[in-house]
């Protein structure tokens, strides 16, 4: 099924954690572009900001960039924010 | 082409028609003798369907209508070669069953013109696809008495969560043409779950099968935030809100 020459308008979308920075923040109420975190499903440790974004869903989803699996997801309902943090074996914060 | 549009559904209509497993054919019987409504039931005519009005009338509440098919996705893109594709049904049915991509696709099929509603706003009008009804895909596993939920699975791990009774009598297929041509990747193709009535969550993308339960297990939004249902005419869209 796969052809190398097809374009595929959903990789187009995908942005980095960063760009969602501002939504991590509010949800987290803390910076989280530069808070490491470990991938459940593969024990890979990247940035949140280096998690691979889909936006364009009904919320969104932070992927891991080694493994594909999805670390953290987050939802807006017009009430509440509600985050998924079950593909993250840790997120780790500094103390300063 | 016999098109049998859906999409327009108003609320309980689905609960008015018998749920027990009754072929496609004499559901849309029955469906047509009782249920005949503008926009409901029949193919697009020329003469005054697709008007402005018509239009807005099957346009549920808070969303827009759009003209291209917006691509959503909550991950990259499965591609699953066609010779390792399979469709299953399992769990509360007297013999599960497997089907090939080559098996599938010769499962008596039916073109289908719905119109979609999408949870983040758009509703397109008029989407022709092509697929096998549930109808038809249960009746040859034959369901136990006490399967109520189904949820269906697709590559990818994405899953979603549907009552029997709001895919059953026509109401859902799986859909491997999309517009005439062979259901694009970004659409969902090798093969998509429909579910005109529902916001287009639930109809999974990349679908490789149902699995049938006794209670209600909720999917991958409806897990997070999303109405468990998602009834568009009743804009069920979150839960708890
Ligand atoms: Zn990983």
């Amino acid at each position: 099924m796969a052809d190398d020459t097809t374009v595929d308008p959903v990789e187009g979308q995908v942005l980095d954690g960063n760009a969602v920075g501002g939504l991590l923040a509010t949800a987290f109420g803390a910076e989280m572009t530069e808070v490491p975190g470990e991938c459940a499903h593969c024990g890979t440790v990247s940035m949140v900001g280096e998690l691979r974004a889909y936006v364009r869903a009904p919320g969104t989803v932070l992927r891991c960039p080694a493994c594909s699996g999805v670390v953290l997801r987050v939802v807006e309902t017009p009430n509440a924010t509600l985050i998924d943090v079950r593909g993250a074996a840790y997120l780790r914060f500094e103390r300063r | 082409m016999d098109g049998l549009r859906v999409g327009g559904y108003r609320r309980g209509v689905g609960h008015r028609l018998d749920t027990r497993l009754v072929g496609w054919r004499r559901t849309l019987r029955v469906m047509t003798e009782r249920f005949v409504t503008r926009g409901f039931v029949g193919r697009p005519r020329p003469d005054g369907e697709g008007t402005a009005g018509d239009a807005r009338s099957r346009t549920p509440p808070g969303q827009y209508l759009t003209t291209d098919f917006p691509v959503l996705s909550a991950g990259p893109t499965p591609r699953t070669p066609l010779d390792r594709w399979s469709f299953f049904i399992e769990g509360l049915v007297r013999e599960p069953m497997t089907w090939t991509w080559d098996e599938f696709t010769a499962l008596p099929a039916r073109d289908w013109t719905v119109d979609i509603s999408c949870v983040t706003k758009w509703t397109k009008l008029d989407m022709r696809w092509r697929g096998v009804s549930v109808d038809t895909l249960f009746e040859a596993v034959e369901l136990l008495p006490t399967a109520a939920f189904a949820i269906a699975s697709s590559d990818g791990g994405y899953t979603t969560n549907l009552p029997i009774s709001d895919i059953l009598n026509g109401q859902a297929f799986v859909a491997w043409e999309y517009d005439g041509k062979p259901l694009a990747p970004e659409h969902g193709g090798p093969a998509r779950l429909v579910v005109p009535g529902r916001y287009f969550w639930k109809s999974a993308k990349w679908v490789r099968g149902i699995r049938l339960l006794d209670r209600d297990v909720p999917g991958f939004w409806e897990g997070l935030g999303y109405h468990n249902r998602g009834d568009q005419w009743l804009e069920e869209r979150y839960s708890g809100d």
